[in-house]
C-alpha cells in the first residue's frame, strides 16, 4: 500500500474509532446513571452509605460504614452493570481501531507516529485507554470508565479537528532514535497522569461527599470509598513519576546530541521541570502532616495543568527549540 | 499557672535560635514550600524572553517595551535562571534536603544492621493476621516459617516464640540515592558552567575555522574557563547538502542536512573527513561541534568606477522566512572615490508577487535571484564603533539613484550585472551555502549523566519497593496443641491491604502445608 493510502486508512481507523468511542462511553455514562442509588431512594430506604446499626449508650444510633455497593438491588442494577460491561467491550474494540489508526500511519510515514502534535494527542489518547484497559485487568476501575473515555474523545476530537498534519517525514531536528525514546516516555507518562487526575478528581468529589453529614445519593456511590480512590490515584501518579522523570533525562540526552547543551530553559523544558516539579511536590506532600488528603490531591490537579499548558499552550504558543506542532 | 504580667517567653539565645531555624529549614513542610517557589520560580523564564536562551528576542522585546524592560532588568526576568532570586531559592532547596537527608541516611543505616524488631504482643490485632492450630511442636513451626520466610527474601530474627522477618530497605536506600544523586546533578550541573564553554560560528562552504577564541562570533567560557585549554582542531566545511519537502501542506519544510567537512586534530595532523548532521555531532577531543542552522551566502565581485575589482566573495545573508528569503549587506570600503554598499535580498526560488512584490516560494535553490540596492558615501566602519555586518548604517550614505531619479533597484540572476551611473557594477556570481555551528564542551555533562541514572534508579527502587514486616508466633495451647500465627504490617505509603494479605496468606499456607500434611489442622 501507497503511504497516502495508509495516511487515509489510518484517518478512517480514527473515525471509526472515535464513533466506537462515543458508543462506549454512552454506556458507561448509563451504568453510572441506571445503578443503585436512585433506587434506593424510590425504595425510601436510608440514603447513606452509612447504615444505622443499633442505639448506643448515648442515645444516638450508632452508624457502621457500608460498602457502597450494597446499594445496588437485583435487576434494575444488574442491568445497569451489563451496560458497563458492554461498555468495556466496546473500548476495546475502540482501543483495536485506535492501535490499528495509529500503526497505519507510523507505517504511512514510516517512522514512530508522534513526530508532531496531532500525531502525539492520537498516540496519547491510545496510551490513556490502553492504560486504562491494563488496569482493568488487575483491578476493577469500571467506575471510571466515562471519565477515561471522556477525555480521550476531547483529545482525539482537538487532534482531528485543530491538529491535523498530513502525514509526512520529519524535519532533521527530529530524526533521532531519541525521538522514540523521549517522545514515548512522555506520552505514556502523560496517559498515567490522565487517569491518575481523573482519580483525583473523583476522590476529592468523594471525600467531600463522606465529609457532609447526609450526602445527597449520587453515581458516585457506586464509586469506592474516598481513601481507596487516593491510593488508586497515588498509585498511577507514583507509576507515572518515574516515567517523567525518565522523559526528561531522554530529553536531557537528546538536546545534548542535537543543540550542544542538555539543558537550556528553553520553554518546553522549562514546563516540563514544571510539571516534575509539582508531582514531586505533590509526592512529598502527601508524607507531609497536614497537607495528606486533600491538599496533596490539589497539588496533583495543578501538576496535571502544568502538563495541559505543556502539551496545549507551549506547543503552538510560545517560541523554542521544541517547535514541531506542525500546526499551520 | 498563668501570670498575665509575664512579659512573654523570653528571647531565644543565638544557639537556640539557630537550631530552631535549622530544624525550621529542615522540615517537610519548608522543603514543600521551597518547591512551590522554585516552580513559580521557573515560570517567568518560559513567558519572557530569556538572554540565554535567545538574545535577539530580548533585544527586539527592549526596543518596544523600554520602560517595563528596565523594571524587568532590575528584576533580572531576562536572565531568570542565573539570577540571584533563583539561585537562593534552589540552594536553599538542597541545603533543607541535605539537612533532612543526612540525618535519615545515618538513621537509615543503623536499621539496616538492627535485627527486625519483636513481635507485639497481640498479632490479631495487625492489620493482617492469620491462625491456626497444629500437633506440631511450636519449636519445628518456627524453623519451617523461618525457611519459608527467608526463601520470601525477609531478614530474620528469632526469639523464643516468634520469629520476626523485615524486607523492603531498599525503599529507604533508594529514595535516599535518589536525593543524594540530586546534589551531584547540581555539583555536574556548576562544573558545567565553571569550566566549560559554548561557541557559535557561522561557515561558507569553502571556508573553515579553528577552535580558538579569535575565530568565533560568539564565545561564552565558564568563570573558570582557561582560553588555552581549547583543543587545537580545525574544521572546513566542504558542502552543505539540503534536501526539503517538495509537496503536500508540509511543502517546504527541511527534511535532511547534511555538512561535509574535512578536520585535522591539530595543525600538522592528517586531514580527515566527516559528516556533520543536525543529532549527528563531531567530536573532536571532547569538544563537540553541532550543526544547528543553515543559510545563502551570495557570492558578488564589485568593481568600483574605475573598473577595479574592490570586493569578491560570498556574503552570509539571514533568512527571513519559511521559504529562505533572506536579507544581508555587501559592504566595499575599498571602492573609490566612494565607498560603496549594498542592501539586498536573495530569494532562493523567486516569483513577483502582485501585492508583496518579489518573494520565495521554496526554500530550494530553484529560480535564485538576488534584488540590490546601491548606496554611495561613507560605512561608517572607520571610526572603530561595533558595526553589524549584516545592516548598513545609512546615515552617512546617499541612495544611488537611476536616470529617472528612482531609487536603483535590480533583481539580479545568477552571472548578471548591475550597473551604477558612476560605472561602479556588481556582479552576482553565484550562491553557496552557510552551516551556523556550535561548538561546545561540558565537562559536567558526564556527572550529570551518572547523576540522572542514580538518581532515576533511587526513584524507582523508593517507590516500588514495598516495606513491611511480617511475624509468626507459635505457642503451646492447653490441650497440648500449637497455636500458629502469622501477622503482617505494611510500612510504605499507597499500599492497600489486600497486596500484604495475598503475601501473608502465602506464607501462612506455606508454613501449614509444610509443617502439618496431615488434615487435623483447622482454621480460627
Amino acid at each position: 500500500m501507497s503511504a497516502e493510502v495508509l495516511a487515509g486508512f489510518s484517518n478512517d481507523l480514527l473515525y471509526a474509532a472515535m464513533a466506537v468511542y462515543a458508543l462506549a462511553m454512552t454506556c458507561f455514562a448509563g451504568e453510572l446513571a441506571f445503578s443503585g442509588p436512585r433506587r434506593r431512594v424510590a425504595q425510601e430506604e436510608p440514603v447513606r452509605s452509612m447504615v444505622p446499626v443499633g442505639v448506643g449508650g448515648s442515645g444516638l444510633p450508632e452508624y457502621v460504614e457500608q460498602p457502597a455497593t450494597t446499594g445496588k438491588l437485583p435487576g434494575r442494577s444488574d442491568r445497569a452493570s451489563r451496560l458497563g460491561r458492554v461498555g468495556v467491550s466496546l473500548t476495546v474494540l475502540a482501543f483495536g481501531l485506535h492501535l490499528g489508526s495509529v500503526v497505519a500511519r507510523g507505517l504511512s510515514a514510516e517512522r514512530a507516529p508522534w513526530g508532531n502534535m496531532f500525531e502525539f494527542s492520537v498516540t496519547g489518547a491510545l496510551a490513556v485507554t490502553g492504560i486504562w484497559l491494563a488496569a482493568l485487568t488487575r483491578k476493577d476501575l469500571r467506575y471510571l470508565g466515562t471519565f477515561v473515555v471522556l477525555p480521550v474523545l476531547l483529545t482525539l476530537g482537538l487532534a482531528v479537528a485543530v491538529l491535523y498534519t498530513e502525514s509526512a517525514q520529519l524535519v532533521p531536528a527530529l530524526k533521532s532514535v531519541w525521538l522514540v525514546i523521549h517522545v514515548s516516555a512522555a506520552i505514556l507518562a502523560s496517559g498515567l497522569f490522565t487517569i491518575g487526575f481523573a482519580q483525583t478528581v473523583c476522590f476529592l468529589v468523594q471525600e467531600h461527599r463522606e465529609r457532609a453529614f447526609l450526602p445527597k445519593p449520587s453515581f458516585m456511590d457506586r464509586f469506592p470509598a474516598a481513601a481507596a480512590l487516593d491510593r488508586s490515584a497515588y498509585r498511577f501518579h507514583a507509576f507515572g513519576y518515574p516515567i517523567w522523570t525518565f522523559a526528561v533525562i531522554a530529553g536531557a540526552i537528546w538536546a545534548e546530541n542535537a543543540w550542544g547543551r542538555y539543558w537550556g530553559w528553553d520553554p518546553k523544558e522549562t514546563w516540563a521541570f514544571i510539571t516534575w516539579m509539582v508531582y514531586t511536590a505533590y509526592l512529598h506532600a502527601r508524607a507531609t502532616a497536614g497537607w495528606r488528603g486533600r491538599r496533596a490531591a490539589y497539588v496533583a490537579l495543578v501538576g496535571y495543568a502544568t502538563f495541559l499548558f505543556n502539551y496545549l499552550v507551549v506547543n503552538i504558543w510560545l517560541v523554542g527549540f521544541h517547535s514541531y506542532a506542525g500546526v499551520g | 499557672m498563668l501570670d498575665t504580667r509575664q512579659d512573654g517567653p523570653s528571647a531565644l539565645r543565638p544557639a537556640e535560635f539557630a537550631r530552631w531555624s535549622w530544624r525550621q529549614l529542615t522540615s517537610m513542610r519548608t522543603a514543600l514550600v521551597l518547591l512551590f517557589l522554585l516552580t513559580l520560580a521557573a515560570l517567568p523564564g518560559s513567558l519572557v524572553p530569556q538572554r540565554s536562551v535567545d538574545p535577539a528576542r530580548v533585544a527586539q522585546f527592549v526596543d518596544d517595551h523600554p520602560s517595563l524592560s528596565a523594571l524587568y532588568e532590575r528584576l533580572s526576568l531576562f536572565d531568570v535562571y542565573s539570577s540571584p532570586w533563583f539561585a537562593a531559592i534552589y540552594l536553599l532547596l538542597f541545603v533543607s534536603l541535605l539537612g533532612c537527608v543526612l540525618p535519615r541516611s545515618r538513621s537509615h543505616w543503623s536499621a539496616v544492621r538492627a535485627r527486625p524488631p519483636a513481635a507485639p504482643r497481640n498479632l490479631d490485632r495487625l492489620p493482617v493476621h492469620r491462625a491456626w492450630t497444629t500437633d506440631e511442636e511450636p519449636g519445628a513451626v518456627l524453623a519451617t516459617a523461618r525457611t519459608v520466610v527467608q526463601a520470601e527474601r525477609f531478614r530474620v530474627d528469632s526469639l523464643d516464640d516468634s520469629i520476626s522477618a523485615e524486607s523492603g530497605h531498599w525503599r529507604e536506600t533508594g529514595n535516599l540515592v535518589f536525593h543524594l544523586a540530586l546534589l551531584l546533578l547540581l555539583v555536574g550541573v556548576a562544573a558545567g558552567s565553571l569550566f566549560g564553554f559554548r561557541a557559535n560560528v557561522l561557515v561558507v562552504e569553502g571556508r573553515g575555522f579553528s577552535n580558538s577564541v579569535p575565530a568565533y562570533d560568539t564565545f561564552t567560557g565558564g568563570a573558570a574557563f582557561d582560553d588555552g585549554s581549547l583543543a587545537p582542531f580545525t574544521v572546513t566545511l566542504d558542502d552543505l547538502a539540503v534536501r526539503y519537502q517538495k509537496d503536500g501542506d508540509q511543502r517546504g519544510a527541511p527534511r535532511d542536512f547534511r555538512a561535509s567537512v574535512t578536520y585535522t586534530t591539530e595543525p600538522g595532523a592528517p586531514r580527515q573527513r566527516a559528516v556533520l548532521r543536525v543529532n549527528h555531532p563531531l567530536v573532536v577531543d571532547g569538544t563537540k561541534v553541532f550543526l544547528l542552522g543553515n543559510g545563502y551566502a551570495p557570492v558578488f565581485t564589485v568593481r568600483d568606477a574605475s573598473g577595479t575589482e574592490v570586493f569578491s566573495g560570498p556574503v552570509p545573508f539571514l533568512s527571513r522566512d519559511g521559504n529562505m528569503a533572506s536579507t544581508g549587506v555587501v559592504k566595499v570600503p575599498g571602492a573609490r572615490p566612494e565607498q560603496l554598499g549594498f542592501e539586498g535580498v536573495f530569494l532562493p526560488t523567486a516569483v513577483l508577487d502582485r501585492r508583496l512584490g518579489p518573494v520565495s516560494v521554496f526554500p530550494g535553490l530553484r529560480l535564485p535571484r538576488a534584488v540590490l540596492s546601491a548606496w554611495t558615501g561613507d560605512l561608517g566602519i572607520d571610526d572603530g564603533r561595533p558595526e553589524s555586518v549584516y545592516s548598513l548604517d545609512t546615515s552617512g550614505m546617499d541612495r544611488v539613484t537611476g536616470a529617472s531619479g528612482q531609487p536603483l533597484a535590480q533583481s539580479l540572476a545568477p552571472g548578471a550585472t548591475m550597473e551604477l551611473p558612476d560605472g561602479a557594477s556588481i556582479t552576482f556570481d553565484g550562491v553557496r551555502r552557510w552551516a551556523a555551528l556550535q561548538v561546545a564542551r561540558n565537562p559536567g555533562t558526564r556527572p550529570a549523566l551518572l547523576a540522572s541514572v542514580l538518581a532515576l534508579a533511587g526513584l524507582m527502587l523508593s517507590l516500588f519497593v514495598r516495606r513491611r514486616r511480617v511475624w509468626v508466633r507459635a505457642t503451646a495451647t492447653d490441650d497440648g496443641r500449637t497455636l500458629v500465627e502469622v501477622a503482617g504490617l505494611a510500612r510504605s505509603e499507597g499500599e492497600g491491604r489486600e497486596v500484604l494479605a495475598g503475601e501473608v496468606a502465602a506464607i501462612a499456607e506455606a508454613i501449614r502445608t509444610t509443617t502439618t500434611p496431615r488434615e487435623t489442622t483447622r482454621e480460627r
